[in-house]
């Protein structure tokens, strides 16, 4: 940034020489608060980021007690004899977001592709802020969006033709409700290609150009130059975005709890209600009657923050390894 | 020359065909979304709707006045609190961000930035509502205020980052302090971008809800004062949203509407005021 | 510098939008909790701006469950439930509470089959059945033995329950452990239990949503509910071996037994009442309000509102279909009002 041979604090050489000490102890005294201030509000990033984890440990730490591991392996959940395990909704949480990244992930790839390889320049920009007009709407819309809109066509034609047509698989048996965790994958799946596909582009835009006139050179139609060169490439950065993907449907609370059917149980029909670790916070939390009831809603409160700081860490390792700490993958 | 057979044609107009129904296919729900908004909330978008208060259940009429005012109060408030915060710290990150210190700020960031709005929510009810004994505006202001602080921080760091050293270099060589050199030179030069950060903070927070169901809570009057209860957009959506009430129903289309206009306005004009640089996702 | 003057004035008129509240110089009480008797508090906090124009109540329906949450952690100034706390509960608030009636109410259960839009009737059997899941399709013999004239479809039964901490799950819970040993043993009675199947809907709002947009489905929820959405909501068989089908009369005369030995703490439970026309799931709902007020003024209005309620507000319960509360009960209430102090323990009531 600077040239070493004249470093950043070296500014007396204008000043007349008499008044060179005061000036040059005034210098250091405003640096000092300026650079301590910064400093001070940007560990504060830091505290506010610990405080989360202290103050989520310390109001679960009666039920992480009277519970312990098996916690996160029972699926009881009955506030009226005090039986509580985290069990139902961590799989209604991965199932979903599962679900959403397998619709998700081929449909981002995809539209990055096009974003990179095959849109004429003059599309690229109107595309790809349409796609991520997508991210901005916010979650209650969506929610809103999926009772009104997308329920009813699942129930009236979705689970049918699934039903029909690959009812011999347990995954789409059972009652048809239209609500249900079918429903809120796809519009999980809807929230998460944004983000895949916006970092997937990035990871796209990040391979020498070198590596594509290699393989068209060597004959290689279009596809097969993706396929040979993009692809291998930014195979890292693709699964850091699709963790970053994950990490963002983990998370998910509104829309999800309008449309999933709010029921604790795990099922193998993709037809069944379920609950996620979000939902179930949004719909318990303000209701929670006694301690312990509110000390097992937040340690599922703690078990989604520590999967998703886990997930994101992750992600963002990846990314960065491809793209550079500085790529698009934090605004927003 | 040899020429292409006709498989590996086929392949690479299928591979290519499929690329582009994968657009089109993203591109789908947001047209549904947003022609279904329009169809069901643009009849309901009357003059009662944003100046009258909500009628009791059941009772056809009223509008979503304190909705709004109660979303703008609230993003207001985390303004306030993030805004400082958010901008100095990333003031610290681009322009002494080399150490070690500066990496961990920026891991936690980004973290931070991750975390699901709803913990946040439990996050703000055990360190403000609790205390105060009641819910807030201030509660609610302070949850928005925590989801906001990364994104502006790092937005701003971008920003500061951005601007080259050659102004950083002459304005020190004219004998301005460090830090005046960065509030003054670089902070200023930077601050269409940092404003475009903000705006993009702005329009995330004010469609969140999950936090705002422990902390602001709702209010079917207006806020008394920032201590007590206050309504908001996105909490008030949802309530109608699950009510079984046509009613409310019709109110619920027609905030959202607002609410998504709001959003995406913002969104165009940050897209268009930093030429396509800043993107509003992630 | 032009870009600064805007910011200046955009930021100054947030704020003075954001303490425009202030201005009007109300007194604001907060109240959270039950979506059961929501209809009818929602009227009555909008016409009491008529009767003391200086204060507003601003009530959250949150659930029962919420409103002994809030209440218990002072974050609002009363709560309401319809299920009455339990004395562990009671134990666990910092402070004594106390439980003011302020009507009566029928939990019904609503459902929405196509082709049956009359009154369906259901045994106490039929319905814990259904609950537990052990009858999974309308046309289940119990239901059909009790509706000789009506043409049940084979579709199966899609149950919606509350998600949420609920008073009316405690009302019907509470009913189903009476009749059914099966629902005591395994479920029990509470505002949130551990429902053998069925969909989760959020509040009377949300499980009156999801019945009216799920077909087949059935749910129980206030009768007020059911009404105003136009679902058809069913009879049901109570202790005396008559079908009666909810109203304000059946509500009343659920109520009538219990008067007589209404319990100082109006804590009671009126589901499963003998008598010919009593309607089985019904219930009071309570309002709970701290012993000592912190803050007089607040105090002051809780208790006129209160007062009004009694004898004022009660005008307002037959057109939402809520019954009054019987005459014996409101000189108790009455009575029970001057036990509210301030926090030295001078009477707030007149």
């Amino acid at each position: 940034m600077t040239n070493p041979e004249t470093p950043a604090r070296a500014v007396e050489w204008p000043v007349p020489r008499a008044a060179a000490p005061r000036l040059a102890r005034r210098l250091n005294l405003g640096d000092l608060i300026f650079r301590a201030l910064t400093a001070g509000l940007a560990l504060l990033i830091i505290a506010v980021l610990a405080s989360i984890l202290v103050v989520l440990i310390y109001e679960s730490s009666v039920s992480i007690r009277t519970f312990g591991w098996g916690f996160l392996r029972s699926s009881a959940w009955d506030p009226v004899f005090k039986e509580f395990g985290a069990l139902p909704f961590i799989y209604g949480t991965l199932v979903s977001s599962f679900l959403a990244l397998l619709q998700a992930v081929p449909l981002s790839i995809g539209t990055a592709l096009f974003l990179s390889e095959l849109s004429p320049r003059w599309l690229r920009a109107p595309v790809s802020f349409l796609v991520e007009l997508l991210a901005t709407i916010p979650s209650v819309i969506f929610g809103l969006w999926g009772i009104f809109f997308l329920i009813p066509w699942v129930r009236s034609y979705l689970n049918p033709t699934l039903a029909a047509t690959l009812g011999f698989l347990p995954f789409f048996q059972g009652p048809n409700y239209g609500v249900g965790m079918l429903t809120a994958s796809m519009i999980l799946a809807i929230m998460v290609v944004p983000y895949v596909t916006s970092v997937t582009y990035e990871v796209f835009a990040a391979v020498p150009s070198v590596q594509r006139e290699a393989a068209l050179a060597l004959g290689a139609t279009k596809w097969e130059m993706v396929r040979l060169a993009v692809l291998p490439y930014g195979r890292t950065g693709i699964i850091g975005a699709v963790m970053l993907g994950l990490g963002r449907a983990i998370g998910e609370t509104m829309a999800v709890t309008m449309v999933i059917g709010n029921r604790a149980e795990i099922s193998a029909s993709l037809f069944a209600p379920g609950a996620t670790m979000a939902s179930v916070i949004a719909n318990e939390f303000n209701e929670a009657t006694y301690e312990l009831y509110v000390q097992a809603l937040v340690e599922i409160g703690l078990v989604l923050l520590i999967v998703t700081v886990i997930i994101n860490a992750l992600a963002r390792l990846l990314v960065w390894s491809v793209a550079g700490p500085d790529a698009n993958t934090r605004r927003g | 020359m040899t020429t292409v057979s006709t498989r590996r044609r086929v392949v690479n107009v299928v591979a290519q065909a499929g690329a582009v129904a994968c657009t089109v296919v993203v591109l789908v729900p947001l047209v549904l979304i947003f022609g279904y908004l329009l169809l069901k909330g643009c009849s309901s978008l009357s003059w009662s709707f944003f100046t009258q208060l909500p009628k009791p259940v059941g009772e056809v009429g009223g509008g979503m006045a304190n909705a709004i005012v109660g979303t703008l109060t609230l993003v207001g408030l985390a303004c306030s609190l993030g805004l400082p915060v958010g901008v100095l710290a990333g003031v610290f990150l681009g322009e002494y961000g080399g150490g070690r210190v500066a990496w961990v700020v920026r891991f936690c960031a980004d973290v931070l930035a991750g975390v699901p709005s709803i913990v946040i929510g439990i996050y703000a009810y055990t360190l403000v509502v609790l205390p105060m004994h009641g819910f807030s505006a201030y509660a609610g202001g302070f949850a928005l205020a925590v989801i906001m602080l990364p994104i502006v921080a790092r937005t701003t760091e971008e920003m500061v980052k951005l601007v080259p050293s050659t102004l950083r270099e002459a304005s020190l060589a004219l004998g301005v302090p460090t830090w005046r050199t960065t509030l003054w030179v670089v902070v200023r030069t930077a601050r269409g971008g940092i404003i475009t950060g903000i705006m993009l903070s702005v329009a995330r927070v004010a469609g969140e809800t999950a936090p705002l169901l422990f902390t602001a809570f709702g209010n079917q009057f207006w806020h008394q004062g920032l201590t007590g209860p206050i309504s908001s957009l996105p909490v008030q959506i949802y309530t109608y949203a699950i009510s079984p009430f046509d009613d409310w129903h019709r109110q619920a289309w027609a905030g959202a509407l607002v609410l998504l206009l709001l959003v995406f306005l913002t969104s165009l004009a940050v897209r268009v005021v930093t030429r396509g640089q800043v993107r509003s996702v992630v | 510098m032009k870009t600064r003057t805007s910011w200046r004035a955009t930021l100054g008129a947030i704020l003075s939008l954001a303490l425009a509240g202030t201005a009007h110089a109300q007194l604001q009480l907060n109240g959270a909790g039950a979506t059961f008797p929501y209809p009818i508090y929602s009227k009555w906090f909008n016409e009491y701006i008529k009767v003391d124009p200086a204060v507003r109540f601003n009530y959250q329906s949150i659930g029962s469950g919420g409103g002994i949450k809030q209440i218990s952690e002072q974050t609002v100034d009363f709560g309401a439930t319809d299920g009455p706390m339990s004395d562990e509960q009671l134990h666990a608030a910092p402070a004594p509470l106390l439980h003011f009636p302020t009507v009566l109410g029928a939990a019904v259960l609503t459902y929405n089959l196509q082709g049956v839009q009359t009154g369906l009737k259901f045994t106490p059997e039929a319905i814990a059945g259904i609950f537990l899941g052990k009858i999974t399709k309308w046309n289940d013999a119990a239901l059909t033995a009790a509706n000789p004239g009506v043409s049940l479809p084979p579709s199966d039964i899609v149950l919606v329950h509350r998600s949420d901490g609920s008073g009316t799950s405690y009302i019907f819970t509470d009913y189903l452990s009476k009749v059914s040993k099966d629902w005591n043993n395994k479920v029990g009675k509470g505002t949130a239990v551990s429902w053998p199947v069925g969909l989760g809907g959020k509040g009377n709002e949300g499980v009156t949503g999801l019945v009216k947009q799920t077909p087949n489905s059935i749910g129980y929820v206030e009768l007020i509910y059911a009404l105003s959405n136009e679902l058809p909501f069913g009879d049901v068989k109570n202790e005396a071996g008559t079908f009666v089908k909810p109203s304000l009369e059946s509500v009343t005369a659920a109520a009538a037994g219990a008067v007589q030995s209404m319990p100082d703490d109006f804590r009671v439970s009126i589901t499963n009442a003998p008598g010919a026309d009593a309607y089985p799931i019904s219930s009071f709902t309570w309002l709970l309000v701290y012993e000592k007020q912190k803050d007089p003024a607040k105090g002051k209005k809780l208790v006129e509102f209160i007062k009004w309620m009694l004898h004022d507000g009660q005008q307002y319960t037959a057109a939402l279909h809520y019954a009054p509360l019987p005459k014996e009960v409101v000189a108790k209430e009455d009575q029970a009002l001057r036990k509210i102090t301030t926090a030295d323990g001078k009477p707030l009531a007149e």
